[in-house]
């Protein structure tokens, strides 16, 4: 399947910040769940500790990964499970249709799942006959309105409730009197996936976790319709990417405690589902576990840029970032956004296809400080940012001003004469005594910024003047 | 103590007023103040921008500099959060151990300006005086690279006169990022506002900073709305004293 080459950022983004109601909507709950995840981290003494464990864990499963995931296979088998390879999403959209087909079923209930997003798992389905329903409630509301997600952890997040209530209306509650009262809502949306749960005969759910030495897998959720699709169906597909292994069970120890405190700010998920293969006479008698690739050997080949790969997708790291806050995620145009999607996208699909990625970013670092397993975000956008100059043609303007520019720094004659040169050159942009408009690739600075013009005199210039007399 | 400054190119050029406040404010403290005249620019626009080859002889430009100076102090947590964490990568590109353990060796004798005053000289009340309502604006270089804590605001608190007010969200980044305010100049514009905003709340006449690089964001942004509101880096504060006006 050909990658597609994602929109540029910075068009995407003026189009989002331009959306009022959505530049209220993200901001509001990321702030609320940014509090609260500072209080609940705040209460361990040893959240440090935890999260150099959380690192140094995912850090070895990497590093071992061909084996954890041999090691995983032959535990799911051993549990009575059945284990399926996915080189990219064709693969594993085939593996999954076919399964599904096998069971008879035309319809399926999803709990949330990153993964089966990333390989358009729905359309893949549809296009089979097969209707994927989405069981958590703002999975089911961006589905409903054929829409994207935009938040890892609540994708509905750019929604409104009264704009649910409307979508509701027209769909999953026609002719219903609903108002837009939360609990009302979530009524709504309870009538009708209960049915769902009760008639279904195939779920699919992703994974959070996946222990090699057991062949346990975990779920976390909040609201319990992952407990229903885990336990209620007949037959159970979980799609996984490579990347979600622990090695031991004990590591739940670590991970059980970053996770939730760091995705919605609770000391613990209200539903954590743990299976392993199939017990007789006790939830699904058939399970299936698709390993999926899809461009995560890559990443992992890069030694800078595998760290992305230790992402537990708690979404930390978009709930206080900056640029997030103000665009939202569908400006980052892939199913992960925030920091986490500007160094993991580029990486899956390769980065030529996600050039502007990598600078949608202040180099703030507020993201590092959150993550749970201490992702170096910055250091890989700068890795990513690298690879991009490093493919681009040595006749861009931007190529040859940079290196024009490192030039002229490298000796200090030629920065001299470049800052007289600047001190006399800017009266040509100068109105009123201010630089209001700048020509070129400068111009995005005086949209809304003045410029005050440069001091005729340097600090050289005054320390000559002042000091080297004096010292000398 | 002898303490060679590193203006940096942003400061000489643009805002030579912070170098002069700083060499007052130091040798007001006892150091010997040496300017070496051969500094440049450390790189860091370059291996941000992901040019990173291109600061190479940055670099080594700046070691061949100060490679000799007991203390170097620069009045900007960005550059010096260039040299301590993006140095050491960018030796790495070159493959040179010399360079490599060079620059290691180089890194403990820079020091950002209010870490310098407050680590190494141990003083917070520098006998400033300015009495003016000002907030600072602790930028994210300071805070989340070279970890400088509430050192700024320890050496402002101790000011004689001045109205330090809270700045609300003070620890979220400003929108400047470099290159970013251009290429993401909508982005970068959208953050500015949430933080002319807070700044606006205050009542202060100044936002005061370790970087000169978010007040030249934050001051264009404020210019343009006529907000009445300047922007003055820390040094410029500190030197001022009741004798003497910077």
């Amino acid at each position: 399947m050909a990658t597609k080459t994602l929109p540029m950022f910075p068009q995407t983004a003026k189009i989002a910040l331009a959306d009022t109601q959505l530049r209220r909507n993200p901001s509001k709950p990321t702030t609320t769940i940014r509090t609260k995840r500072a209080n609940a981290v705040a209460e361990l003494p040893d959240w440090e500790a935890l999260r150099a464990a959380g690192s140094a864990i995912k850090t070895k499963v990497m590093r071992n990964l061909d084996e954890y995931l041999l090691q995983l296979e032959a535990a799911v088998q051993h549990a009575g499970g059945h284990v399926h390879w996915a080189r990219d999403a064709a693969e594993a959209n085939t593996l999954l249709t076919t399964l599904v087909q096998a069971t008879g079923a035309d319809k399926v209930v999803k709990v949330k799942s990153m993964v089966t997003d990333e390989i358009h798992a729905n359309d893949a389905l549809a296009q089979a006959g097969i209707q994927a329903i989405e069981t958590d409630l703002a999975e089911l509301i961006i589905q409903l309105a054929h829409e994207k997600s935009s938040h890892i952890l609540v994708p509905a997040i750019h929604k409104n409730r009264s704009e649910i209530r409307d979508l509701f209306l027209r769909t999953i509650a026609r002719g219903q009197q609903l108002t837009d009262e939360p609990k009302q809502l979530a009524a709504a949306a309870r009538t009708y996936l209960r049915e769902q749960f009760l008639t279904a005969q195939v779920a699919i759910s992703g994974a959070n976790f996946a222990i090699a030495e057991t062949g346990t897998i975990c779920v976390l959720e909040s609201e319990g319709n992952g407990r229903m699709c885990l336990t209620l169906p007949k037959t159970l597909i979980t799609v996984m990417g490579i990347e979600k292994i622990l090695p031991i069970f004990q590591d739940f120890e670590v991970f059980l405690q970053l996770l939730p405190r760091s995705s919605t700010g609770e000391r613990m998920n209200p539903y954590t589902s743990l299976w392993t293969g199939v017990t007789p006479g006790d939830g699904p008698q058939e399970f299936h576990l698709i390993l999926v690739d899809n461009g995560r050997t890559n990443v992992l080949a890069s030694e800078t840029g595998r760290q992305a790969l230790h992402c537990i997708r708690c979404s930390a790291c978009l709930n206080i970032c900056p640029v997030y806050e103000r665009t939202g995620g569908h400006a980052y145009s892939s199913v992960y956004p925030g920091p986490i999607g500007a160094i993991l996208t580029p990486q899956l699909i390769g980065v030529e296809h996600a050039k502007s990625l990598p600078y949608a970013s202040t180099l703030c670092g507020a993201c590092y400080e959150v993550c749970p397993v201490k992702i170096n975000i910055p250091e890989v956008l700068l890795h990513l940012r690298g690879e991009i100059t490093a493919h681009a043609s040595p006749l861009n303007p931007e190529t040859l001003a940079m290196h024009q520019l490192a030039q002229t720094f490298a000796t200090p004659q030629r920065y001299e004469r470049a800052q007289k040169l600047a001190q006399r050159g800017q009266r040509l942009f100068m109105h009123n005594g201010v630089i209001d408009h700048l020509p070129g690739m400068l111009a995005g600075w005086t949209t809304a910024r003045d410029l005050a013009p440069l001091p005729q005199q340097s600090f050289r210039d005054w320390w000559r003047e002042h000091k080297a007399k004096e010292q000398a | 103590m002898q303490v060679s400054l590193f203006i940096t190119c942003f400061n000489d050029t643009l805002f030579p007023n912070v170098g002069i406040a700083t060499t007052h404010l130091l040798e007001r403290l006892g150091q010997q103040v040496e300017f070496r005249e051969a500094q440049t620019c450390c790189g860091q626009m370059h291996f941000n921008t992901g040019y990173q080859r291109d600061a190479i002889p940055l670099a080594r430009h700046f070691l061949d500099v100060f490679g000799s100076a007991e203390i170097i102090v620069a009045p900007s947590a960005s550059c010096v959060g260039m040299i301590r964490e993006l140095y050491p990568k960018v030796a790495a590109l070159t493959g040179d151990k010399a360079f490599i353990a060079a620059i290691d060796e180089l890194i403990p004798r820079v020091y950002e300006l209010s870490e310098f005053l407050v680590k190494v000289l141990d003083v917070t009340d520098v006998g400033a005086y300015y009495p003016h309502r000002v907030t600072y604006h602790p930028t994210c270089h300071s805070l989340r690279v070279l970890h400088v804590g509430d050192a700024p605001l320890r050496l402002l608190r101790a000011v004689k006169g001045i109205d330090l007010v809270e700045l609300p969200h003070a620890d979220e980044c400003c929108g400047f990022g470099g290159t970013f305010a251009v290429k993401n100049a909508d982005t970068s514009l959208a953050i500015l506002s949430d933080k002319m905003h807070y700044v606006l709340d205050t009542g202060a006449e100044v936002v005061c900073s370790a970087d000169t690089s978010c007040l030249l964001h934050i001051g264009g942004g404020l210019h343009r709305q006529r907000a009445g509101v300047a922007t003055l880096h820390l040094a410029e504060i500190l030197a001022q004293t009741e004798q003497e006006v910077i």
